[in-house]
């Protein structure tokens, strides 16, 4: 381990050793994301992820966001267990009947102001599994929505692109039109 | 082989049922069906699913040899007598058949619903899809009696970013005296809405069945198709379907071994297997135009070809991977405090992982040497060069080391095929079905969790009348209730992790 733990000292992050065009691409969102998680967020941002009914694909490109080089930690931006103490609520999935109730549950225990994000192609409308007897068919039919991100899986670049929209439609951290009873 | 020749025999004198390819296929009775019970009871034969359709019910075993065949029982008056009854591993499937097929498993000890949790707007939707108003049912867990004993109710919300589903833990103290899982939370209906389906949207939602095996359930329904309409693919893209196939288990062996040590409180293995996951992915991207491979292989090929600089990105890829492998897989297991949270931990006895017919990495941790590649195996596996790997700890630990042994053979297997990749065309559009009756198609493809089964039955205009598809989750979430208990409660996130069954898989 002491040896990996050098290496990484003399060789600087993994970070860098990403494909240029896309990391360049991660480097400019990232500038951005930052800035506006600074102005309104006074830096953190709280996320509670509720899979409501996905394949799970969304759930692995949203994980993806935490390794090293999306590193979606650094701006502030970070995943919590519980919806107590969550600012936004990214759910999954084209919501199943079965699950709507401990959504909708979780939505109530998350304090305002919050917002909710759509993530993935069935979260929007119910994407392949619309018209299905077990889908409410896309999380607006479940709750109110601020923000779709679309792909089927966003990939985590189209997940960072998001929430730096969601960012920058946020009035204020603690007043505007997004706040709900 | 005297098991063999049991099944063969029942195969023989039930009524052969041709239309069903390639697995030989035959209507029994009251007395050959329980025949076959015995021989799943004795452990001679396994079970590879259970489902209900037109007025019967199929059972897939695949017998001592590895040669997969489907008996079909006819449910007059809606029932049939229980597999269940007997053989454990049947229940769940049993219940699900139950409530989504509407036939009654005469004998079967669990009267409780598990996919349907009353909140659909029908009733058994396979079947006759009666509405009803939606009435949320209760569910009576397993009673646990004892001094000092209590619950601890966990979901169907999770604290960290995974699927949803209940679990209900009795503990004594820190150690869990019972588990019990209640699923069904993910069920979206996808084999309803695959009744009807063109082949392509099928294929759509096959792929979606579980997202992290979507390439896996593309094949597993691509081949069934195949199969059933008597089509053939191009060696290119047989060969391509393959390399798709192992750099999914790839991505999925180096995210989950990485998962599993961040379990264990060592964050640093966690970064270093996050980032090699992320460059599969990233190649897969730039090699097929989607990170997960999703929607790329379709019945008659692959939708599209590898592009022109595919090939030397792979090659680089899995350069790479054998160059920085070895020391992450050196710092697992010289890493005491790791080792000291893996060894040892949820234990899975070799006996039941052999009568539930685990696979994968459960399976092959606990002593079962069964890889769908091999048997039955498909092409081009037969012309490429692996092991599988097999341990008999049934730990943690060596659920691990089952995956970093596969991701070793993985990756020589990928060498193999970009050595030996033939050229030619991708896809070969499947011809109109030259025949006005119905045919049924089964396959059974391994994916990095395991055996994924797929079975359809497609009608004279080609389109799918019904698919069944089973993920290999169905035979290990019952079997991760057996390996925690005795566990601490605080060690049930690395057993779960180790197993990483599919809620979406199972719930479909
Ligand atoms: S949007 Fe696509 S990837 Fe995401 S959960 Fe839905 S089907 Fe799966």
């Amino acid at each position: 381990m002491r040896r990996m733990l050098f290496k990484s000292l003399v060789y600087g992050p993994l970070t860098e050793a990403a494909p240029p065009r896309s990391e360049a691409a991660v480097a400019e969102l990232a500038a951005r994301v930052d800035q506006a998680a600074r102005a309104r967020l006074g830096r953190t941002l709280a996320i509670r992820e509720v899979d409501a009914g996905s394949c799970n694909a969304c759930e692995l490109e949203i994980h993806a966001l935490n390794n090293v080089l999306y590193d979606l930690e650094r701006f502030g931006i970070r995943f919590v267990a519980s919806p107590r103490h969550a600012d936004v609520l990214l759910v999954t999935g084209p919501v199943t009947t079965n699950l709507r109730q401990a959504l909708e549950r979780t939505y109530q225990a998350t304090p305002d102001p919050k917002w909710v994000v759509a993530v993935g192609d069935c979260a929007r409308d119910g994407g392949v599994f619309a018209g299905s007897y077990a889908c409410v068919g896309g999380v607006s039919a479940a709750l109110p929505v601020d923000l779709h991100i679309s792909g089927c899986p966003p990939t985590p670049l189209a997940l960072l692109q998001g929430l730096l929209a969601l960012l920058e439609s946020v009035e204020s951290p603690s007043g505007g039109k997004k706040v709900r009873d | 082989m005297a098991a063999t020749k049991i099944l063969r025999d029942i195969l023989a004198e039930g009524q052969a049922r041709p239309a069903h390819r390639p697995w030989p296929c035959a209507a029994v009775g009251g007395e050959a069906w329980e025949q076959a019970i015995s021989l799943l009871q004795e452990e001679q034969c396994t079970l590879l699913g259970l489902w209900g359709d037109q007025g019967m019910v199929h059972l897939a075993l695949l017998d001592a040899d590895g040669k997969p065949a489907i008996l079909s029982h006819p449910c007059e008056g809606n029932r049939y007598p229980s597999v269940g009854s007997r053989h454990g591993a049947a229940i769940r499937l049993e219940r699900a058949v139950r409530e989504l097929s509407g036939f009654e498993p005469e004998g079967l000890p669990d009267w409780r619903d598990w996919l349907d949790h009353g909140t659909w707007p029908l009733q058994c939707p396979l079947g006759p899809a009666e509405p009803v108003s939606a009435a949320p049912k209760t569910y009576p867990f397993l009673p646990a009696e004892g001094e000092s004993l209590h619950q601890i109710p966990v979901g169907p919300v999770h604290a960290g970013i995974i699927e949803p589903g209940h679990f209900r833990f009795t503990a004594g103290g820190e150690t869990i005296v019972r588990l019990e899982e209640r699923l069904g939370y993910t069920h979206k209906g996808i084999e309803s809405l695959m009744a009807g389906a063109t082949v392509e949207r099928a294929a759509v939602l096959a792929g979606r069945a579980s997202g992290d095996s979507t390439v896996a359930y593309a094949l597993a329904f691509a081949r069934a198709v195949e199969a059933a309409r008597g089509a053939e693919v191009p060696a290119r893209a047989v060969w391509l379907r393959a390399l798709m196939a192992e750099l999914e288990r790839l991505a999925n062996h180096l995210g989950d071994i990485g998962a599993i040590c961040n379990d264990a409180a060592f964050a640093m293995l966690h970064a270093q297997f996050g980032f090699l996951r992320e460059q599969v992915l990233r190649v897969a991207d730039r090699c097929f135009g989607h990170r997960l491979m999703m929607d790329r292989v379709v019945p008659g090929g692959l939708r599209d070809d590898l592009p022109e600089e595919g090939q030397g990105a792979i090659g680089g890829l899995v350069a790479e991977l054998g160059r920085r492998f070895p020391e992450l897989v050196e710092l697992y297991e010289n890493t005491a405090s790791l080792q000291d949270r893996t060894v040892g931990t949820g234990v899975l006895p070799a006996g039941l992982a052999r009568r539930f017919g685990a696979g994968g990495y459960v399976g092959r941790a606990s002593g079962r040497a069964f890889d769908a590649r091999r048997t039955p195996g498909y092409p081009p596996y037969d012309e490429l060069q692996f092991e599988v790997p097999v341990r008999e700890e049934g730990d943690v630990d060596a659920r691990v080391w089952i995956r970093i042994r596969e991701v070793e053979q993985s990756l020589a297997i990928v060498g193999q095929i970009l050595e030996r990749l033939p050229a030619g065309p991708v896809h070969t559009p499947l011809a109109a079905p030259a025949f006005a009756e119905e045919r049924a198609g089964a396959a059974l493809v391994e994916g990095f969790r395991g055996d994924v089964l797929a079975w359809v039955r497609t009608g004279a205009d080609g389109g799918i009348l019904r698919c069944h598809l089973r993920d290999p989750s169905w035979f290990q979430w019952p079997l991760l209730e057996a390996a925690v208990e005795g566990n601490i409660v605080a060690d049930f996130p690395l057993c779960n992790k180790s197993f990483n069954c599919s809620y979406s898989g199972h719930d479909l």
